[in-house]
């Protein structure tokens, strides 16, 4: 049973997801307990973001066990998605849409009563100083506002779980500090985990509890910042994430949809 | 219910604000309505057919439903590109609520598009048969919207980028409109042409319409109706199949 269970909040087991011959996540397991703040790193095409798909009910595992909050992805996804909230690597709102539309949407989706819904919206644009702004449409919006609001945008329903996939893209250090000041508050007060990925190591370093590294569709450790560093004599994170997963460079990969997203950065859209 | 309303509102909502989206795609129905209804109108008198005109606008208004109902659901590829699909994907909803909302919002932004058509139809000298049977037009226009809107969404589900878009174009959007019996009489045609206008659902779309605005039809009007609603409630059931399985 979910829900309210003191077990861990997200456990995997033997994950795996093929993509025809290739292989983006390879049996990978481990466990994130409830309220822990959790890094999933690794390089570009690592497999974080096929990951935190198959986490999230956006893809279907081809091999292994998951649960987020006791249920299972695959079969209970409406008991898995009330559970959790999401930053997208890639912008997920309607541009056509004023930024408080956008906020009222989620809202909608995740059936919060109206007058709660008003209360937070608002409460949230401020949060993250879009209040001035949230009768303008957000195509009018800069990259940084963009990201803003979608963060605003996920913690609505108060989620028991955050996934944020590489949030701190595009914004810059005072909004970056401003957020994660928020997100360890919501740690703190109310307990939600966070589960992110992020380029930033030190970013990582400072704020994660534990932090799993991942390459190649494997998961190369897990630890604490310090145990990651102990082990490898590492004086900071980056180091040590560098002498984990070596320093040639990557190429992001490739599903179809990865492909397409490729393409549009390339040729605008 | 909540969900369904806002993404019915959204779809309306997106077609409000983009206006030159609401009249450009104005140009084609008033090209339509010019150039064949002028341009063929005498001939057409000639061959005892009578106003050309009155044959022709809800032949029209049919297509303009057609390529607006098909565009808006087409519009989950953008979605999809832009990346607005997943936030609706993981929201702890039914993709049936998400697939009916949708389906119904571009259903009226299409309906409200064929209304205006209709009112330019009336400028260009088109005459209404019978003003009581107008709510049997909008009936009739409301099922070829929903039909197309979940046709347009049914085939967007299956692809992942627009490049598709032409070959939908030119292989589906365009035979169903010239096949439909919305330029021409059905009556005498040759049988490959007939057979072909028999398996097109606009067809039935288009002579109710025209039942309902002139008074005049190829098949009964409860025929066309009867097509329609069937032939919708499958695109709906498909359309709603395909959504509930996409994958990002």
């Amino acid at each position: 049973m979910g829900g309210e269970t003191i077990g861990p909040i997200i456990s995997v087991e033997r994950l795996t997801k093929r993509f025809g011959a290739f292989t983006a996540v390879d049996r990978i397991s481990f466990q994130v307990e409830q309220g822990e703040l959790f890094a999933f790193l690794g390089p570009n095409g690592a497999g974080k973001t096929t990951t935190i798909k198959m986490l999230t009910t956006l893809l279907r595992p081809t091999e292994g066990t998951l649960r987020v909050d006791g249920f299972d992805p695959a079969h209970e996804q409406n008991n898995v998605r009330k559970s959790f909230g999401i930053v997208f690597q890639d912008p997920s709102l309607d541009d056509e849409l004023t930024a408080y539309e956008n906020m009222e949407f989620h809202a909608v989706l995740y059936s919060l009563p109206k007058a709660l819904r008003t209360e937070r919206i608002l409460h949230l644009l401020k949060f993250v100083q879009l209040a001035d702004r949230k009768d303008s449409l957000v195509k009018t919006f800069s990259g940084g506002m963009k990201r803003r609001l979608e963060i605003a945008r996920g913690l609505i329903h108060h989620p028991r779980l955050m996934f944020l996939d590489e949030p701190s893209l595009g914004l810059d250090p005072q909004t970056r500090n401003h957020m994660w000041e928020y997100l360890k508050k919501l740690n703190r007060e109310e307990h939600m985990a966070v589960f992110f990925t992020t380029h930033y190591m030190e970013e990582a370093e400072k704020v994660a509890g534990r932090v799993a590294i991942i390459d190649n569709g494997k998961i190369i450790d897990t630890g604490t910042p310090a145990e990651l560093k102990k082990k490898t004599h590492s004086s900071t994170l980056e180091q040590a994430f560098l002498s984990l997963t070596g320093h040639s460079m990557r190429d992001e990969a490739s599903t179809g949809a990865e492909r397409m997203r490729l393409h549009k950065r390339m040729w605008g859209r | 219910m909540g969900v369904i309303y806002i993404m019915w509102l959204r779809q309306l909502k997106k077609y409000w604000r983009s206006k030159p989206r609401m009249i450009g795609s104005l140009g084609q129905p008033l090209l339509f309505l010019v150039a064949l209804g002028f341009g063929f109108g005498p001939i057409y008198q000639k061959a005892a057919g009578g106003s050309y005109i009155d044959f022709l606008a809800p032949g029209v208004i049919a297509m303009s439903i057609l390529f607006t109902a098909m565009f808006t659901g087409i519009e989950v590829i953008w979605d999809r590109q832009f990346g607005f699909l997943k936030e609706t994907l993981v929201a702890p909803v039914s993709r049936k609520d998400i697939m009916i909302g949708r389906t119904l919002g571009g259903a009226t932004v299409s309906v409200f598009q064929g209304i205006v058509v209709f009112l330019i139809a009336l400028l260009f000298g088109f005459r209404v048969g019978n003003p009581i049977l107008i709510p049997a037009a909008l009936l009739f226009m409301f099922l070829i919207a929903l039909l197309f809107t979940a046709f347009g969404t049914a085939v967007a589900s299956r692809l992942e980028d627009m490049q598709a878009f032409p070959l939908i174009m030119n292989f589906i959007i365009m035979p169903i409109f010239f096949l439909s019996g919305a330029l021409f009489p059905l009556q005498g045609l040759p049988k490959g042409i007939a057979i072909a206008a028999g398996f097109d659902p606009l067809t039935y779309g288009v002579d109710g319409l025209r039942w309902a605005l002139t008074g005049i039809s190829h098949f009964s009007p409860w025929l066309d109706m009867g097509v329609l609603a069937v032939i919708t409630l499958c695109a709906g059931i498909v359309g709603t199949w395909f959504f509930s399985k996409i994958q990002i």
